[in-house]
């Protein structure tokens, strides 16, 4: 047998094992959560009694879940406000610095990785008393805590993004469209905008996982939040609290497959694959060249 | 309204339209790209712009196009000044160096883009698409999206989605550099028939001499900004009016020589100099390959002089081959493939006394 080429890809089997034992890393956790979950307080055996009683709480036992319904609304809200942040005011600059002030490039990439570099608890520290300012101008609402959160994920929404604007040729795109008679709005939305629909989603899903997973600010300036309702409820429920952290997980799942799945589609159905080696394109009929003259 | 040539469809575009450049000057941090540049390209004309990286002429074909601002100067199409008009008003087309294709429309849907932006009707969009894509022999792949296609292929229906909109002048930024030999060959010579039926005046930006020679009426050679020539390829190749375009446009030996009246004499034989206005003196001749002739030994006469071949090439209808003289200097000579020399052969050449440019040798 021939000794495996460097950089050649993995046998089939080779694949199956990576693919289970990942799998299973993934996996066990999860089922240990969801085998958790049906478990019965002090009793043997396994029921959905938990997942029931989240809907009709046992009035005797004085359990109350709304803290956490309260929560995850909370949670929704900033997921919105930080999505249209990122969709706002971020998108737009990457594009002005992209199409115009390409030397601004660099700076923006700093800026906008610098919050991943900074510990959560440092930056809270610094945001209590700017949020004595945000409270007096908009309130204690918990929606402001989309402005420190629209901080904090700008890593994450950064980066799909960039990647997705250096994937293709964002300014003769727009060059091309405005010598056809579009207008600036016009050429984002019909040509730039269709292009980076990859981007934009996987930035919209990580800015809303990274919102749902937060924790240390919404507790720093005490907002309730998903993730504080959740540390709420499993000091007095372990089993809901479970159940709703699996949900979290599952969801945040899911969006990561489906970022996946736009990032392989190309238009015209095909999964994207890498691009053919010049030369091997189909060719037309051609004359024969005259010899080429070049400068002295 | 289709025209009854087999090929193209789109209707005739009248005479095209006149495009000056007057006095454009565009300053990039107090650096000029375009040097007071005035260009004046008449109606139906095709014009290329020809010189090394750096000399402006994507800046002019961009300044022209109104993807930049200049800095000075005046613009104008058929009479009007367009400097201050946006590059989506000024109905012009453009095709691009790199691909350009939106790759989330079909090659329908890209030809199609312009005529939506002018509020065409489907039907009328539909009709004139189909039209634009015969004329580029490639209404069978409307459905394609771009990454479906090769470089040339796109490049065709990017020229055609160019020409839909029957735009007043189109723009040419070396479409066909990304292309290999054998498509840019072919491309540019579609181009050409296609401008020629159309009747558009076009600006064809290129680096490559050949390119430019072979299709333009006029070639403008550029150079720090400014145009250093402007003539048919023809009076370009003959004729250059600087030592800069002799050296740019073909090939040429720089052979020493000394100017009196008018009159170079290089290695004892008398070529007319091409600028009369010359001073006397010391200069550096360029003289074509193929004014230098391989002489047999057996009839030589004053003025023939000697070497060694250094090396040949074979280059399909002729070839080309290095001598290195006497005194070390190094000419190219251009004959025909049946006169065969080997490494070391000592030949005699002679100048055949066609009229050179020269430049004055400094100090």
């Amino acid at each position: 047998m021939s000794a495996p080429r460097i950089g050649a890809e993995p046998s089939r089997t080779a694949r199956l094992v990576i693919l289970i034992v990942v799998g299973l890393v993934f996996i066990v956790p999860l089922a240990a959560m969801f085998q958790f979950t049906l478990r019965l307080a002090g009793k043997s055996g396994y029921s959905f009694i938990h997942y029931v009683s989240i809907f009709h709480p046992d009035p005797a036992l004085g359990t109350d879940y709304s803290p956490i319904w309260q929560g995850i609304q909370n949670s929704l809200v900033i997921c919105v406000i930080t999505v249209a942040i990122v969709m706002l005011v971020l998108l737009p600059t990457m594009l002005l610095v992209e199409l115009r002030y390409p030397r601004f490039r660099r700076i923006l990439e700093f800026v906008c990785i610098l919050p991943i570099t900074i510990p959560s608890i440092v930056l809270v520290v610094g945001y209590v008393p700017v949020y004595q300012r945000v409270a007096a101008v908009f309130g204690s609402a918990p929606w402001t805590l989309a402005f420190a959160v629209g901080i904090i994920v700008l890593p994450y929404a950064y980066r799909p993004i960039a990647t997705n604007i250096q994937a293709f040729d964002l300014v003769t795109l727009t060059e091309a469209a405005r010598s056809l008679g579009a207008s600036w709005p016009t050429a984002i939305a019909r040509v730039i905008l269709p292009n980076m629909r990859r981007g934009v989603i996987s930035a919209v899903f990580l800015t809303v996982a990274v919102v749902l997973g937060e924790y240390t600010i919404a507790s720093f300036l005490s907002q309730n939040t998903f993730q504080t309702a959740l540390l709420l409820i499993s000091q007095t429920d372990s089993y809901v609290a479970t159940i709703f952290a699996l949900t979290a997980l599952v969801f945040a799942f899911v969006l990561l497959v489906i970022i996946g799945r736009f990032g392989a589609v190309r238009p015209g159905g095909r999964v994207k694959k890498t691009r053919r080696p010049r030369g091997t394109e189909p060719r037309i009929p051609l004359p024969t060249p005259t010899p080429a003259r070049s400068a002295s | 309204m289709t025209s009854t040539s087999p090929a193209p469809t789109l209707e005739r575009l009248g005479e095209g339209a006149t495009v000056e450049l007057l006095g454009v000057v565009k300053e990039y941090s107090g650096v000029r790209a375009l040097d007071e540049l005035s260009l004046t390209i008449r109606p139906g004309e095709f014009v290329a712009l020809l010189g090394p990286s750096g000399c402006g002429k994507t800046t002019a074909l961009r300044a022209l196009a109104g993807l930049e601002q200049i800095t000075a100067g005046a613009i104008r199409i058929d009479g009007v000044d367009v400097a201050g008009v946006p590059v989506n008003r000024r109905d012009i087309g453009m095709v691009f160096q790199q691909y350009s294709l939106f790759p989330h429309l079909t090659v329908q849907q890209n030809v199609e883009f312009g005529l939506q932006m002018r509020r065409v009707s489907a039907s009328d969009r539909a009709t004139r698409a189909r039209e634009a894509l015969e004329m580029v022999s490639l209404d069978h792949l409307s459905e394609r999206y771009a990454h479906q296609m090769s470089g040339g292929q796109q490049q065709r229906v990017a020229l055609a989605r160019a020409l839909v909109t029957r735009p007043r002048v189109l723009l040419l930024d070396e479409p066909l550099s990304a292309l290999d030999a054998k498509v840019r060959v072919s491309l540019r010579e579609e181009i050409r028939r296609i401008q020629t039926e159309l009747g558009i005046t076009t600006v064809f930006v290129t680096h490559d001499q050949e390119e430019a020679l072979a299709v333009a009426d006029r070639v403008a050679v550029m150079r720090s900004g400014g145009i250093e020539q402007i003539g048919t390829p023809e009076e370009l190749y003959l004729t250059p009016a600087t030592p800069f375009v002799a050296d740019f446009v073909g090939v040429s030996n720089r052979m020493r020589g000394s100017l009196v009246s008018g009159v170079v004499t290089v290695r004892g034989s008398r070529l007319p100099s091409i600028d009369p206005a010359l001073p006397n003196g010391e200069v550096l001749a360029f003289v074509r390959p193929e004014d230098i002739v391989f002489v047999p030994a057996s009839s030589t006469a004053p003025g023939d002089f000697s070497g060694t071949v250094a090396s040949t090439s074979f280059l399909g209808s002729l070839r080309r081959t290095t001598v290195r003289l006497d005194d070390d200097t190094i000419v190219s000579v251009q004959h025909s493939v049946e006169e065969r020399f080997e490494f070391g052969d000592a030949v005699t050449l002679r100048l055949t006394g066609r009229p050179v440019a020269s430049s004055p040798v400094e100090g």
